[in-house]
């Protein structure tokens, strides 16, 4: 045990900040690498700017790549003349509609089938929304390119937009007028009623239930689109390899619905595409969606040559993939003691001009607000997605539950106005807990839920009693604090899958390999410290190596708060399936059986001789003479999903003649399990929460009335200064699904 | 036309257009640590020292800093990794988009300007250096750490010196 004993001084001590549960403690306490704040593996390349992202590595001679996009909301392309275009010296080609396949897809990065419609073409003869891509031009510069550019001549027959999303459905006028439009799931989607999906579902009389309530909160919110802003803009560089395929190097959080995606889209093989991610500059849902990967795909599958696009700043946030609008009407019963019976909730959600993640995100909104009130007899949730002529919509962080709580939760509030009653305490009244079965929540029982010790872990933290309702400051300014509840799932249940392979080298280092994306969330350093758990080595003696469509085992990607929960088990599946190899190899070198043998991470022991093999010698035996290689992979993919829960409370001050808001204190306690990384969990809350104050507050994509987009730059789409986010404090409260293992997922929760 | 200055200590003389900006050119010349986040001016990614100052290289024409001395993080790239690890031990680096190339450069260049700056000082010096991570309070606890530290190291020094006053 010695040998644990240094790795455990190597490891930071837990902090403070994460609490665990006292019955389940000691489990917890066992654990050597796992629950430690451990550097992560690629923090000294990017503390010191080494060259690791896409635009970092493409090569010098790539074709630069540009998207020639639609002035007006809803036209359609008479003509397109390229020949004065084509004749600006070092351009390489002008590619209209005409030299696409006629095969629509989605960007959207979702398992096949997916549930967003097949609704796009690379470049089409409608477009659809201010910004729409009408001509790629591709040139040996940047100035050939430009100049190009406003040579290629577009004759639009410019048509009557719908850029109202409470008006589209059922207009006249259609988005996706197209006979070829297709959706593969049975999402309630139908194109010539510019509907994108429709469900509604529900459990017990809603409506006998509402009529007996002594009070209903009837009210409508309405949130708006918002952009994820990752610091890095979507970008991708293509080439062919000496074989003649499709390499793709692109910052994207789904490498392998992105090979899937381009084959579709092109037309063309999957086994011509492979996919590399490099380091990401951010994502939060965003590279969600393979926003720029068709445009240099095209252009190198056309001409041969290496290709790459950088989205400018402005294209990110005209042509992009930002949070669904969405408008929710909430009814909310309550008997006069304050026992919420009854929730009806419709969601209007706006997908824009396609339907990426609109069928899915709209979920959320219902399914992850409803079941945060455990006690109601009965609850309704109807939507419909509905397809206008503005930028589509995507997926970001929180992915429509987001929205849902805004609403459920501001009606929470508005009934404890209602009522006379503390906020907190008729959350304490209402809230899911432990065991509960979650009817709004595919039936799920919560096995292991603290939101009640969130809460009133977060109540001391702020000093809630103290504070409210509320203090007036004596300087025309008052003082209040303010709660949310909030969950998420871990995985698509029974969808997401994520596979590892972990192999033995000479020495014996373990290679980990993996197709989860770390985007900056910090995956790779988690996934080997979880193998490093479970294998008892040193984190640094796991090297871990992603992603390479060629190359990794298939997992979905990163997305749905997935990755250590869903990859995660993966590990730690594989981990046991090689503990077993190695014990068997080990034998076989020492010369006895398996069952006689037990391995401590360093050494394989003959438990009644003592004779010992170490890991380095069978790692450097696998090498040579013929040997088999040893290595292991396991996928694993959840049947259930279970939800991580947050409690944030908020102090703001109010000016009373101005009205201007100042965030003075966010408090949030988490409840996701095990904490595999203490600081890296941290943070991701911190992120979480700093995005959410950004969308509370002031972030908004606006349109004027002819569908143009203002919120195009950092000047007029204000995200948080770190003058803006007040003090953030984050708490962990752990609850255990299984004594072993139980982290579950956490970076979607704001 | 010709432009001349000293890049990270060494000299440099390369041909450019009369509309290069700065930020393309110093990428041009191998200077991949320093990142484009939005073209106006928002962000702080393309924070650099033009003569020891915090200057966005975006609004910079490459044609203006001949004979003046421009340093990226590749020119002080021991201090960087120092401070850095101060960030990494908090997990605040986060995707590292911003953190090398504006955030790191300007709180260099904040603590050359100020000795032992206040919670607010510090977020008023950095307002400039947008994260989305957003890793503001990972970012101030491992400024904070990163003081603490260099503060005993000072007291330590000079102790040893036989200075200060007990």
């Amino acid at each position: 045990m010695e040998r644990i004993d240094k790795v455990q001084n190597l490891i930071p001590e837990k902090p403070e900040f994460v609490h665990s549960n006292q019955e389940k403690g000691e489990a917890i306490e066992s654990l050597k690498i796992v629950n430690r704040p451990v550097v992560k593996k690629d923090a000294a390349a990017l503390v010191t700017g080494k060259s690791v992202y896409t635009n970092d590595l493409a090569p010098s001679d790539c074709l630069i790549v540009k998207v020639i996009r639609s002035p007006y909301a809803h036209a359609l392309i008479k003509d397109i003349n390229t020949a004065r275009a084509e004749a600006v010296p070092g351009i390489e080609c002008v590619l209209t509609y005409k030299d696409c396949p006629d095969k629509r897809f989605t960007m959207a990065g979702q398992t096949y089938p997916e549930p967003s419609p097949y609704d796009r073409l690379i470049l089409d003869q409608r477009v659809r929304f201010v910004g729409d891509a009408a001509a790629i031009v591709a040139g040996t510069s940047e100035e050939a390119v430009k100049k190009a550019m406003k040579l290629v001549k577009i004759q639009y027959e410019v048509l009557e937009p719908v850029l109202d999303f409470r008006t589209a459905k059922d207009n006249p006028i259609l988005v996706h007028p197209e006979d070829n439009w297709r959706s593969l799931c049975p999402v309630g989607a139908d194109n010539k009623r510019n509907l994108c999906a429709h469900d509604v579902c529900g459990d017990g009389d809603v409506e006998a239930v509402l009529a007996k309530c002594d009070h209903v909160i009837d009210r409508v919110y309405h949130t708006k689109a918002n952009q994820q802003a990752m610091m890095e803009t979507f970008r991708t560089y293509t080439y062919l390899d000496a074989y003649g395929r499709l390499n793709v190097v692109s910052s994207t959080q789904v490498p392998f619905h992105a090979r899937r995606i381009l084959a579709h889209a092109l037309d063309i093989p999957k086994s011509k595409v492979r996919v590399i991610k490099p380091r990401i500059g951010g994502g939060f849902g965003a590279k969600q969606t393979v926003v720029s990967e068709v445009y240099p795909a095209l252009v190198t599958w056309k001409t041969g040559k290496p290709a790459k696009i950088i989205y400018t700043r402005e294209e990110s946030l005209i042509a992009s993939s930002p949070r669904h609008e969405m408008e929710l009407h909430v009814r909310l019963g309550a008997d006069k003691e304050g026992n919420i019976k009854a929730i009806d909730l419709y969601t209007l959600s706006n997908t824009g001009a396609f339907g990426e993640h609109g069928p899915t995100t709209v979920g959320l909104s219902g399914h992850k607000s409803i079941p945060l009130y455990g006690k109601t007899e009965a609850f309704r949730f109807t939507y419909d997605v509905v397809y206008t002529n503005v930028m589509s919509a995507g997926a970001y962080r929180g992915y429509g539950a987001t929205q849902g709580q805004f609403a459920v939760e501001s009606a929470v509030n508005e009934l404890a106005e209602v009522l006379g009653m503390d906020p907190t305490v008729l959350r304490e009244k209402n809230m899911v807990r432990q065991g509960d079965k979650m009817p709004a929540y595919y039936g799920e029982v919560t096995n292991s839920c603290t939101l009640d010790r969130c809460l009133a872990r977060a109540k001391e933290m702020i000093n809630w009693d103290e504070k409210y309702p509320y203090r007036d400051m004596g300087n025309g300014k008052v003082r209040s604090v303010g709660v949310a509840m909030s969950m998420q799932g871990s995985g698509i249940s029974a969808v997401d899958t994520g596979a590892v392979e972990i192999k033995v080298n000479d020495d014996g280092f373990y290679s980990l390999i993996i197709g989860a994306t770390d985007m900056g969330t910090g995956c790779d350093t988690i996934l080997a410290q979880m193998a490093a758990e479970c294998l008892e080595c040193k984190p640094e003696e796991v090297v871990v190596f992603g992603v390479d469509t060629d190359i990794s085992p298939y997992d979905c990607g990163s997305y749905a708060s997935s990755t250590t929960y869903v990859t995660g088990q993966a590990v730690v599946k594989t981990c046991e399936s090689l503990r077993k190899k190695i014990c068997e190899r080990g034998a076989e070198y020492l010369g006895c059986k398996p069952e006689d043998v037990d391995f401590d991470g360093e050494y394989v022991t003959e438990l009644a001789t003592g004779k010992q093999i170490s890991r380095s010698q069978i790692g450097n035996n696998v090498m040579c003479f013929s040997n088999a290689p040893l290595s292991a992979s396991e996928a694993f993919s959840s049947p259930v999903s279970p939800p991580p829960f947050m409690v944030g409370m908020a102090e703001v001050e109010i000016d009373k003649e101005t009205g201007v808001l100042e965030l003075i204190d966010y408090v949030a306690v988490v409840d996701c399990g095990t904490v595999i990384n203490p600081n890296l969990a941290r943070v991701q809350v911190e992120g979480g929460i700093a995005q959410g104050i950004g969308m509370a507050l002031y972030e908004d994509v606006v349109y004027n009335e002819k569908g143009k987009n203002f919120s195009n730059s950092l000047m007029q789409y204000k995200i948080p200064t770190r003058l803006d986010v007040g003090t953030i404090r984050v708490e962990f409260e752990s609850s255990y699904e299984r004594q072993d293992r139980s982290e579950r997922s956490l970076s979607e929760k704001s | 036309m010709e432009v001349q200055f000293t890049l990270n200590g060494k000299k440099v003389s390369t041909e450019i257009a009369a509309d290069t900006v700065l930020l393309n050119l110093l990428r041009d010349l191998g200077c991949k640590s320093v990142k484009c986040g939005c073209e106006t001016t928002n962000c702080g990614l393309c924070t650099v020292w033009i003569d020891g100052k915090s200057r966005l290289s975006c609004s910079v024409l490459a044609a203006s800093i001949d004979g003046h001395e421009v340093t990226t993080l590749e020119g002080v790239e021991k201090e960087a990794a120092e401070f850095g690890s101060f960030l990494a031990q908090e997990g605040a680096e986060q995707c590292g988009f911003c953190s090398p190339p504006g955030f790191i450069m300007n709180v260099l260049a904040m603590f050359r300007e100020l000795k032992n700056p206040s919670i607010e000082e510090i977020k008023e010096y950095l307002a400039g250096n947008l994260c989305r991570c957003t890793g503001y309070m990972g970012q101030l606890r491992a400024i904070q750490k990163y003081m603490e530290v260099r503060n005993t190291a000072v007291n330590i020094t000079v102790k040893k010196m036989g200075g200060g006053e007990e």
